[in-house]
């Protein structure tokens, strides 16, 4: 079987006349928890896209599951996609439906489901992020960290093999930040499938990473656990960590 | 310098011709999704309700205040000559060829079509129509087509009601207060107006409907950057709809007419 999960190689990507990823290579182990951790703005966000084939490459691949995807046609992509959960960054909750109906959508759209299958994994999913109680509440009345929570359940509704996170910690406040660290590590542990995070906040994925990439100026510069990260003697990751032991220090910007 | 001139000038037409390729594509898009199956029937219904029954009361009020405004003035001129019995006609055919779809478009394209890319452009700055592409749903099928759908068969219909109503206002007006006789304005309406003044007025309706669904959701759909984006998105929506739908009238009437 397999070890990776996903495989990158040599990836580059530009927008205009700005490199964003500079020949990018990962390997994403599967059943693990892989954060990859850089700057705002430093494309993390567009290297997760291209992940799930939201963006294309300028060159170079990306494996997943054995199966190259910068170069399917949409269909194919579709059925590998299907394979995926992603929690965005702002949660990205259809505002025009309510906990329930955002939960179940995926399994509605895909699975020919009896209603009262629909409503037994619905709400279980909800009961294991602690909303089964807000089923009917509108997204536009949960707070940041409560939209986050329903979009994990609704990442996961599906069992994805690779479940993808955009900032899952970003415009939250630090005691909610652990909760949804906490919930991540938690579902992790209990259904093993991958998941990729990425995030600025170091310390905080140190919590739950298996495997941690740095990410920096368009390139992968370390690749290790968050063990042998702590111990890294790079500018850039000592730069980052030490950021993170000023007194006062909050977390940081989000973006 | 040179270069900067000459770039400054081809820039317009250049962004003229880009922006009508893809509004293009979008349209053969959706027109191609719209006969594929799933057909998201309970959607399409929801966009009716939306573009055709909540426009309802705007219609209505434009209809009736555009034909007693159209019988107060024609009868003002042909009172000069004695021609009062034609007030009747000259409102009948207005309002069926050209006021009534006309009017009614730009009223859908203000009130849905600027809703429509307001809501697809918080969509999308929200990451909401990304959800959908990572779920393998396309987004198109699911945002757009409805949309378009909805309004292709709900213009016609509410064109219908303007024209009707119009003529009642002109009616009102003309015989009601302006002492036209009555006889003479029924009869120069039966006598001028034919069935194809009246459904060729519907093809139009039809076609503003299919134009400005397709440039709001299109602009909607493509907005970038954040909130500011979304109120540029929804101006242009509104803007660009209204020019396209008065130039797509001349050149409809000149064609069907």
């Amino acid at each position: 079987m397999e070890e990776r999960a996903i495989h990158i190689v040599d990836l580059h990507k530009s927008f205009r006349d700005q490199k964003v990823l500079d020949g990018i290579n990962l390997e994403v182990e599967k059943e693990k928890i892989t954060v990859i951790i850089g700057k705002s703005g430093g494309g993390k966000s567009v290297l997760l896209k291209h992940m799930i084939g939201l963006l294309k490459p300028d060159s170079g691949e990306i494996w997943v599951n054995g199966t190259e995807i910068t170069k399917l046609n949409d269909k194919k992509l579709n059925e590998v996609r299907k394979t995926f959960g992603m929690l965005f960054q702002e949660a990205a909750l259809f505002d025009s439906m309510n906990v329930y109906e955002n939960v179940s959508f995926p399994l509605r759209e895909h699975r020919s489901m009896s209603e009262k299958e629909i409503e037994r994994i619905v709400e279980e999913r909800l009961k294991q992020v602690g909303l089964l109680a807000f089923k009917e509440k509108m997204p536009s009345e949960l707070s940041g960290g409560m939209k986050k929570r329903v979009g994990l359940a609704r990442a996961l509704v599906c069992d994805p093999d690779i479940i993808l996170f955009d900032e899952p910690t970003s415009a939250l406040d630090p005691v909610i930040s652990l909760t949804i660290l906490d919930l991540i590590k938690e579902t992790q542990s209990y259904i093993k499938k991958t998941y990729v995070v990425i995030s600025h906040d170091i310390l905080g994925m140190f919590r739950i990473a298996d495997k941690v990439a740095m990410l920096s100026d368009g390139k992968i510069i370390e690749y290790g656990t968050p063990q042998e990260i702590r111990r890294s003697k790079h500018e850039i990751t000592q730069e980052f960590l030490q950021a993170t032991q000023i007194p006062g220090f909050t977390g940081g910007s989000h973006g | 310098m040179f270069r900067k001139i000459l770039r400054s000038i081809f820039q317009l037409p250049l962004t003229f011709l880009q922006e009508l390729g893809n509004i293009s594509r979008m349209f053969l898009q959706v027109t191609y999704l719209s006969f594929r199956r799933p057909f998201k029937l309970d959607y399409i219904f929801k966009q009716m309700e939306f573009i055709g029954v909540r426009s309802m009361l705007v219609v209505v009020i434009t209809g009736t205040f555009t034909g007693m405004v159209l019988a107060l003035q024609s009868s003002y001129g042909f009172r000069k000559f004695g021609a009062e019995g034609l007030v009747g006609a000259i409102v009948a055919l207005s309002m069926t060829r050209e006021l009534g779809p006309v009017l009614t478009s730009l009223m859908v394209t203000g009130r849905a079509g600027s809703s429509m890319a307001a809501e697809l452009g918080t969509m999308r700055v929200t990451e909401q129509i990304d959800a959908l592409t990572v779920m393998a749903l396309n987004p198109v099928k699911y945002l757009i087509v409805p949309r378009v759908v909805a309004s292709f068969l709900m213009l016609p219909v509410l064109t219908i009601i303007s024209d009707l109503l119009g003529i009642v206002g002109g009616y009102i007006i003309g015989v009601k207060l302006l002492g036209i006789n009555e006889g003479a304005f029924i009869n120069k309406i039966e006598k001028t107006l034919d069935l194809p003044d009246i459904y060729n007025g519907l093809v139009k309706a039809a076609v503003f409907g299919i134009i400005l669904s397709v440039i709001s959701c299109y602009k909607g759909y493509y907005t970038r950057g954040g909130a500011e984006g979304v109120g540029r998105a929804t101006t242009e929506a509104v803007v660009l709809s209204s020019v396209t739908i008065l130039i797509s009238d001349y050149v409809l009437t000149s064609i069907m007419f």
